[in-house]
This record gives C-alpha cells, sequence and structure tokens, in this order.
C-alpha cells in the first residue's frame, strides 16, 4: 500500500542505527552513539515500566488477599457475613452492590446517551453542536466527589420525598413491590447510588458514542437519506449497524467506569454489609465504598486481606470489562478502512 | 401534494414512518435536554451551597475542629497543591516517555501494542485499586502513611493519561517532516526531541493539563496512602491533608461547619477542574 511506505522509512533508518551503533563504522552514529542508545533505552523502560505496572498492581493484590484466598477460596464470592468482631467474611453483600448499581446506572445511562449521541450528530444544527459537545465533556470531568456530595445533600433528600414515598403509600402492601421500596427515607441505597452512576456515566457514554458514530461514512447515510430514509432510519438501519461493536465498546467502558466508581457510591449507598432485603431504598455496601470506609482501619490480617481481596475481584471484573470494550472498539477502528 | 396519488395503504406506512421519526427525535432531544438538566442543577447547587460557605478564612486557615466558630482549608489545599504538582512531575516524563516509545519506536512490535493496550486498561482501571497496590507496596512496607505515597499513587494515574495524548499527538505529525530532519543526518534522539516532540509540543502540554485536572479530583487513591492530616504539614514523610479527602470526611461529618467548609471545598475544586479542562482546550484549539 502506498499510503503506508513513508511510514516505514524512518523504520529502516533506526535499523542503521541499531546495528552501526554495535560496531559498524557509520560516521553519522560516531557522532552521537551514546545520546542514541540513552534516548532509546528511556523510550523503551518507560513502556515497560508501564508492563510492570500492570503485572505489580495483580502480583500485589494477589500476595495482600492471599490470607484470605487461603481460608475461604472461592466460596469468599458467595458468602454474605461480614464480620470483622468475629473475624469472618464473605464478598457476596459488597459484591452485589457494585453490581446492582452498576447495573441500574447502565439501564438509566444507555439509552439517555443513545439519544444524546444522536441528537450531536443527527439533529443539532451545525453551530450547536460544538458547545453542547464541550458541555457533555466538561460534565464527564467533574470529580466524582462533587456527584457523592450533591447526591447525598442535595439529591438524596429529594428523591425520598418526593420518589421513595409516594412509592410507599402506593405499592407499599403489594408483597414483591412493597419490598422494593421498603426502608427510612432517607434518600440512600441501591438506587440512588445507581442514579448517581448514571448521571456520572452518561457524558462518558455519550461523548464515546458519537465519536463512534461519527465514524459512519457521510456517503451511507447520504446514500439512506437519497433513498427517502428519514433520520430515526438512517440512525437506527444504518449507522447503528455499521457502528454496533463501537456502541457496545462504549457502553462497556462506561460500565467498567460505573464498577470502579469509589466516591459517588460511597457518599449515597450507605454503607450497610448486610443484605436483608432486596429493596432499592435500603442502606447497602459495593466493593468500592466498603475499600473506602474500612481499609484504612482495618486489623491487619483476615479482615485486610478480605478487603485486599474484594479489591482483586473488582479489578478482576473491570479487567474483563474494559478489555472487551477496548476489542470492541478496535474492530470498529480497523474494519472503518475495509467497509468504505 | 404529490403524495395524494399514493394508495391508502401507502399513505399510511408513509404516516408511520413519519410519527416514528418525529417521536424518537423528540425523544433524542428529551435525553439531550435530560443531559443538560442535571449539569445545570449540579453546578447550580454547588455554585449556591459553595459561595455560602466561601470567606477569606477559607484560605487563610487551618482545618477546624467540629462546631468551631472559624477555620478554613488551608492545608488542604496546599497538601492537594503539593501531592498534585510533585505526582505531575513524576509522571509526566514517564509517560511521555512511554507515548514516544508507541509512536516512534514500537509502533508494529509485540512491545508497542501490548503497552499501548495496558495503557488504556491502566487509564479506566478503579483507581481504589491503585491505592491499594501504593498501600502495599510502599506503606505496608514502610508502616506508615506518608505524603509520598498518595503521590506515588496519583503519578500512577498520571501516566496513562500522559501516554495517551502523547502517542496521539505524535502520529498526528506528517512523516515528511520526520524524513526531512533524517535526510540531513540529524539522529534519531534528536529527531524525536527537536523536531515531533516540538511539533506536537501543545498536544503533549494539553496530555499534561487533563492529566492535572484528573488527579486534583481524585479521592480515593489517596484514602489509604497519604490518608489525612488536621494540621499544617509539608513533610512527605508524614500523612497530609488533601482536599479531596478533606471534603469527604467533612461532607460526610454531622457537624454544620464542616458541611459548610466542604462546599467551599467542592466548589474550589468544581472550579479548577473546568478551569484546567477549558485551558487545555483552548490552548489545543490554538495550536491545531
Amino acid at each position: 500500500m502506498a499510503a503506508t511506505f513513508p511510514a516505514e522509512r524512518p523504520r529502516a533508518e533506526e535499523k542503521m542505527h541499531s546495528t552501526a551503533s554495535g560496531g559498524g563504522p557509520s560516521q553519522r552514529t560516531r557522532r552521537a552513539p551514546w545520546a542514541d542508545t540513552a534516548f532509546s533505552l528511556l523510550a523503551h523502560g518507560a513502556a515497560w515500566l508501564t508492563l510492570a505496572l500492570l503485572a505489580g498492581i495483580i502480583v500485589s493484590l494477589v500476595i495482600g488477599a492471599w490470607p484470605a484466598i487461603a481460608e475461604y477460596g472461592l466460596s469468599f464470592l458467595w458468602r454474605s457475613e461480614w464480620d470483622p468482631v468475629q473475624n469472618k467474611y464473605g464478598g457476596l453483600v459488597m459484591i452485589y452492590g457494585t453490581l446492582a448499581t452498576s447495573f441500574i446506572a447502565l439501564l438509566i445511562a444507555v439509552p439517555v446517551s443513545f439519544g444524546i449521541a444522536l441528537f450531536l450528530t443527527e439533529l443539532a444544527p451545525s453551530w450547536l453542536r460544538r458547545p453542547l459537545g464541550v458541555a457533555i465533556e466538561l460534565l464527564a470531568a467533574v470529580p466524582s466527589i462533587v456527584y457523592g456530595m450533591w447526591g447525598l445533600l442535595v439529591f438524596g433528600p429529594i428523591l425520598a420525598t418526593y420518589v421513595q414515598q409516594p412509592l410507599q403509600r402506593l405499592v407499599g402492601d403489594t408483597p414483591v413491590l412493597g419490598s422494593l421500596v421498603s426502608g427510612a427515607p432517607v434518600g440512600i441505597g441501591i438506587l440512588s447510588a445507581g442514579i448517581i452512576l448514571a448521571i456520572m456515566v452518561i457524558p462518558f457514554i455519550a461523548s464515546v458514542m458519537r465519536d463512534v458514530f461519527e465514524t459512519t461514512p457521510a456517503l451511507l447515510k447520504e446514500s439512506a437519506y437519497g433513498l427517502g430514509s428519514t433520520t430515526w432510519e438512517v440512525v437506527w438501519k444504518v449507522v447503528l449497524p455499521y457502528t454496533k461493536s463501537g456502541v457496545i465498546g462504549a457502553i462497556m467502558l462506561g460500565l467498567g467506569r460505573a464498577l470502579g466508581e469509589t466516591m459517588a457510591v460511597t457518599f449515597v449507598i450507605g454503607n450497610f454489609n448486610q443484605l436483608n432485603s432486596l429493596s432499592l431504598f435500603e442502606a447497602a455496601n459495593s466493593i468500592t465504598s466498603a475499600l473506602a470506609n474500612e481499609f484504612a482501619e482495618a486489623s491487619p490480617g483476615l479482615h485486610q486481606a478480605s478487603l485486599i481481596y474484594l479489591g482483586l475481584v473488582l479489578f478482576f471484573i473491570t479487567f474483563v470489562v474494559l478489555v472487551l470494550s477496548r476489542f470492541l472498539l478496535s474492530r470498529l477502528k480497523r474494519n472503518e478502512g475495509t467497509r468504505t | 401534494m404529490s403524495f395524494s396519488t399514493l394508495s391508502p395503504a401507502k399513505m399510511s406506512i408513509h404516516r408511520h414512518r413519519k410519527r416514528v421519526n418525529v417521536m424518537a427525535l423528540v425523544l433524542s432531544l428529551g435525553a439531550m435536554s435530560f443531559g443538560l438538566f442535571w449539569l445545570a442543577w449540579i453546578l447550580f447547587e454547588t455554585f449556591r451551597l459553595g459561595l455560602g460557605g466561601m470567606a477569606l478564612a477559607v484560605f487563610t486557615q487551618m482545618t477546624p475542629p467540629p462546631q468551631a466558630e472559624t477555620g478554613g482549608l488551608l492545608n488542604a489545599i496546599a497538601g492537594s497543591m503539593i501531592m498534585v504538582s510533585l505526582a505531575t512531575a513524576l509522571g509526566t516524563p514517564i509517560g511521555v516517555m512511554a507515548g514516544v516509545y508507541l509512536a516512534e519506536y514500537g509502533q508494529k512490535t509485540w512491545l508497542g501494542q501490548v503497552t499501548q493496550f495496558i495503557s488504556d486498561i491502566l487509564l479506566s482501571a478503579p483507581s481504589i485499586v491503585i491505592g491499594l497496590f501504593i498501600y502495599s507496596v510502599v506503606v505496608a512496607q514502610l508502616r506508615s502513611y506518608s505524603a509520598f505515597a498518595g503521590i506515588l499513587a496519583l503519578a500512577l494515574i498520571v501516566i496513562p493519561v500522559v501516554i495517551r495524548t502523547t502517542e496521539n499527538m505524535l502520529s498526528l505529525i506528517p512523516n515528511a517532516l520526520r524524513e526531512a530532519a533524517y535526510a540531513l543526518g540529524t539522529p534519531k534522539w534528536k529527531v524525536i526531541s527537536a523536531v515531533t516532540l516540538k511539533a506536537a509540543r501543545a498536544g503533549v502540554i494539553t496530555g499534561i493539563l487533563l492529566a492535572l485536572a484528573r488527579i486534583a479530583g481524585e479521592t480515593a487513591p489517596l484514602l489509604f496512602t497519604a490518608l489525612s492530616n488536621q494540621f499544617w504539614s509539608t513533610s512527605l514523610a508524614d500523612p497530609m491533608a488533601s482536599l479531596p479527602v478533606t471534603i469527604f470526611k467533612f461532607a460526610m461529618s454531622p457537624y454544620e461547619n464542616w458541611r459548610d467548609l466542604a462546599w467551599a471545598g467542592v466548589l474550589i475544586i468544581t472550579l479548577g477542574v473546568l478551569a484546567l479542562n477549558i485551558l487545555a482546550r483552548v490552548l489545543f484549539r490554538n495550536k491545531q
């Protein structure tokens, strides 16, 4: 391919250099061989350091969690008891909290983000696209502690008074629905954590989705419009199928963010280590908020090891999700050239 | 209307498609306003309550005990600045060099591809896990919480952000520029440092600013590395207060004066992070 040919040129040059610095009598390398080698070593070293970081994180977590792994093995994942006084630990409550809050977050965030991305790529007048896109991206940059504090002190009370109490009056006596809304009306729990997470990941998913939608070749869209398609049909039947893997990648990226989010959840989930009911309004706990609240005060030994075990589980889940999302996003990028 | 010549069945399909389209577009408009509504609400409350807690004392006095009359966030603000700037100073060179490796040395090698993949993973890895990592390799070994450990944790977050932008910006530099430099007999390290990195300077600085903005608001990795400190401390070997951790502690407390200070702190952080983001954007756009 002609397009890639210039890119090969510096590479060839590099080869010349490396063989020359091995003792070849090239004039150019004699002038500054040490600087060239040093620079190359630095660059290589930095790359290796990044690899070592990931390996270091995994190894140190496994070592730190080892007492708990040896004690409980995989049964840690479905034991719901968390009792520092009797020194018995199980991660089910936190793992459930993490998964449930992220699930609620995605349930809200995915359709909304899709709508925003659609608006930004197809609907908005061009003078509005940039400012709105920037606003959404800025929303993604706001530190999570701001969301958390707002959720605890502003949003929580409103949710309790205007959503939970009416719901309790309405369905409080029905068996299944009633248990979903039971609990003291203070506005903390799985649901408010899920909503705060949704608000946090919406800008994140929306801006990646917009970028993904923009990779659709104009030619494809114009052909569809030319055949008389409506805007919705173009998006649903042309843009979405074309960008399928990228859209799923964007959602996974948001999921990874929601799973690993600490502060926004810690403020509003209530930090309660028992799973008494399935109520969406009952205080619960997530992996990240258990770590944030207990780790600094945990006694060394099984308690600390169990918390690190939770961290390892979290890292494993997010790792799988992120690897999947990167894979899907890169598949879109690869197909970009061939399908147009 | 030309449609009047169509059969009634076709007309109804046409009307149905139009209805679906209008409905979808209205929903999309609704989603957009839904997203902006939260942004406006959060910023409004942050300003309203933050300005309420704002006073000159916030910048001149130390964090107070509960229910004290006065008090500020001076030690927390200073602690945050010390840790954030040192973490950026530590993480940036590593990030830039790894970015240089990805763009200039290892594009088609296995190490390059693996590094790129891993830095992408690290970019969105849960920051609290980074805190756990630093806790077990630094805090647990030295047996004390320290600002130094906090700096390391933040630096680990800086690295992937800087790698990402450096690599992206370097790969935007046209190859003709490199070839021209090579043709003049320039050695590779000089081509990179004096030609390509220089051409990509604005983009690289944008990346550093974005990394700054990212770690300025990070709380989770500091919770059990730098811990917090009620008093003025500039020693890197001791626990150090930081704005986000202080906000976390104060906001969760039942004391009125602590909560007011927490809101003031949240306003400071929000303004700082937004300013850094906007600065990064303006800088990048001007150079493009």
